[in-house]
């Protein structure tokens, strides 16, 4: 009775005995969540295109946040005006390049092949990437240039609830951009003719190509935008730690979130990140002590599982039809 | 606009020309010096015996695959290399052998997804849901509607294709295909696997599809029947070559044919 009345009563005896410390976990957790949900926001937007997990979206992240501060090392150490700004646009640029190089080198010359094929073309991109960020920028690990892109520093302090919680300004920063980023992209897809062109290519590539849609062009655009994302996510992540390879490890997240969200559903990569977000630092911390702590690495991947038993397709993902 | 050039040709006169068209895959030849046109207006069937390279030739009309020789023209313009959506762009639509839609979206949807090159608006007022890109929206669901209306598939615009009996997939395949307004139609096997209504059924679509909208149709079917009954003129394919060309009553009594249906005595 001891474990059950452990498990069952005990935390949540602790959240109203402390609301303060609830507050901030659950704050903490959100903005975890809003940034899980970026990372997942770049695996959807490919995967809704083209079928494919892409393997390397991870190291997309680790890439054009290096190039974003390499650039503008280079550009400040030549004393170019406003290297900030220079190496922003710069940084959209390269992933525009990667982009069309994606498309003209893995992607089409692999048209219609199986979806393992594409994925496994996807790991070849990884180790591509990785090699070239190394030769480029090294493998040390820079500083995110969080001030010179006007990000906030610092943090808010709140008294309430009897307690301070403080929230800090980059975590509302992101939850704000991540917000605006998943609203646009969210409008762009569901009503847009690029938008229902990008859904037909993701069910059949032939039928799309009868009906006038170019493959290439769809693709170029899907790489693109989640290139940015990407660029965006490696800013935020990159702020709270240092930008090296080891942030392509936490893209591995996203894995949880996009089978709890639904691997096709924009909506379903924000909620499904919110959950295994808050879900982690609540379970880190109220039931964590149960089990020695450290939990929060694993504790995603255990919700993501009983999903899978329960409902395959996620949360919000599109029905799996197959007849038979 | 410029693929509504193909309304320059009057009905009757020819609207796309194959001439010596060969295509080889590796060793393989699919396609042999093969020569045929398709008038405007008429219902063009391409016959002949599995593996004669029927499906290749409607591949290479639309851009699937680019001949190794010889040459095609459309509406008047003889055409280097192709993609498919440039074929798509200049008129040309087609259905497939085994229905290929999107399978996830619904009849509907599929069906809008055949008006996107009829869409215009810049994207960015289409994402508002505002203004012109609101209107022409608006425009286009109602062109569908009509489609979905002379299909006779109302009751399933909101159901998802995946889950529809194959008969009607074909029908909704078929209506996405209409919805861009094609000059040339492109019907592979439309009546494959259906039962003797389906059939009846579809073969009243593509000829009201013929005298309602105009439209140029070049079919491929397996049931000889049908195909006499449909179609103006026809082309005979076996082994990758031509056999035989000509009205359905012709075809019908060319030895060449019956030989190549019926087999012939060594």
């Amino acid at each position: 009775m001891d474990i059950l009345y452990k498990i069952f009563i005990d935390p949540f005896m602790q959240m109203g005995a402390a609301p303060d410390l609830l507050v901030q976990a659950l704050w903490e957790g959100l903005v975890g969540g809003v940034l899980y949900a970026l990372i997942a926001l770049g695996f959807v937007l490919i995967f809704k295109a083209s079928g494919v997990f892409n393997f390397a979206q991870g190291i997309m992240m680790v890439f054009a946040a290096l190039t974003l501060v390499g650039l503008y090392e280079w550009m400040a150490r030549h004393g170019v005006p406003a290297p900030a700004a220079i190496a922003l646009v710069l940084t959209i640029g390269v992933m525009y390049v990667l982009a069309v190089s994606i498309e003209k080198f893995v992607l089409r010359p692999l048209v219609n092949q199986p979806d393992i094929i594409l994925f496994m073309a996807t790991f070849g991109l990884t180790f591509v990437l990785v090699g070239l960020g190394e030769l480029i920028f090294g493998g040390e690990p820079k500083q995110m240039i969080t001030e010179q892109l006007w990000l906030p520093k610092g943090s808010i302090d709140m008294k309430i609830l009897g307690g301070l919680v403080s929230l800090q300004k980059i975590d509302i920063a992101a939850a704000v951009i991540a917000s605006a980023m998943v609203a646009g992209l969210a409008v762009f897809f569901q009503s847009t003719r690029i938008g229902r062109a990008l859904r037909a290519v993701a069910d059949d590539h032939q039928a799309a190509l009868s009906v006038g849609i170019s493959l290439n062009q769809i693709w170029v655009i899907v790489w693109f935008t989640a290139g940015i994302v990407a660029l965006a996510t490696g800013i935020m992540w990159g702020a709270r730690s240092d930008v090296s390879f080891a942030l392509e490890i936490i893209a591995l997240k996203a894995l949880p979130v996009l089978i709890l969200g639904g691997f096709t559903s924009i909506p379903g990569a924000i909620v499904g990140g919110l959950i295994i977000g808050v879900g982690e630092k609540l379970g880190e911390f109220y039931w964590g002590p149960l089990l020695g702590g450290g939990i929060e690495s694993w504790l995603a991947y255990f919700i993501a599982l009983a999903f899978l038993l329960f409902r395959p397709q996620g949360l919000f993902g599109e029905k799996i039809i197959e007849r038979i | 606009m410029t693929h509504h050039r193909s309304d320059d040709i009057a009905p009757g006169d020819i609207l796309l020309a194959v001439e010596n068209v060969s295509l080889a895959f590796g060793g393989v030849k699919a396609i042999t010096e093969v020569s045929f046109d398709i008038r405007k207006g008429e219902i063009r069937a391409i016959i002949g015996p599995n593996g004669a390279g029927k499906t290749s030739m409607l591949n290479v009309i639309n851009g699937f695959y680019n001949p190794n020789e010889g040459r095609i023209t459309f509406a008047g313009r003889t055409r280097p290399r192709m993609k498919p959506y440039e074929a798509a762009s200049q008129g040309i639509a087609r259905t497939f052998q085994n229905v290929a839609l999107f399978k996830g979206m619904s009849t509907l949807d599929n069906i809008m997804a055949g008006r996107t090159l009829k869409m215009r608006r810049n994207f960015f007022w289409q994402a508002l849901r505002h203004g012109p890109a609101l209107d022409e929206e608006i425009e286009h669901r109602k062109f569908c509607e009509e489609i979905i209306d002379f299909l006779e598939i109302e009751h399933i615009r909101k159901t998802p294709v995946g889950k529809l009996p194959y008969g009607l997939q074909k029908r909704v395949e078929l209506g996405r295909a209409l919805a861009m307004e094609p000059t040339l139609l492109l019907l592979d096997e439309p009546m494959a696997g259906m039962n003797l209504e389906e059939k009846e059924d579809m073969s009243r679509f593509v000829i009201d599809v013929n005298n309602h909208y105009g439209t140029t149709i070049a079919l491929i079917e397996h049931d000889i029947g049908v195909v006499m009954d449909l179609s103006d003129r026809i082309v005979v394919l076996e082994y990758g070559r031509k056999i035989a060309d000509g009205t359905p009553a012709e075809v019908k009594s060319d030895q060449k044919v019956i030989d190549a249906y019926l087999g012939v005595a060594h």
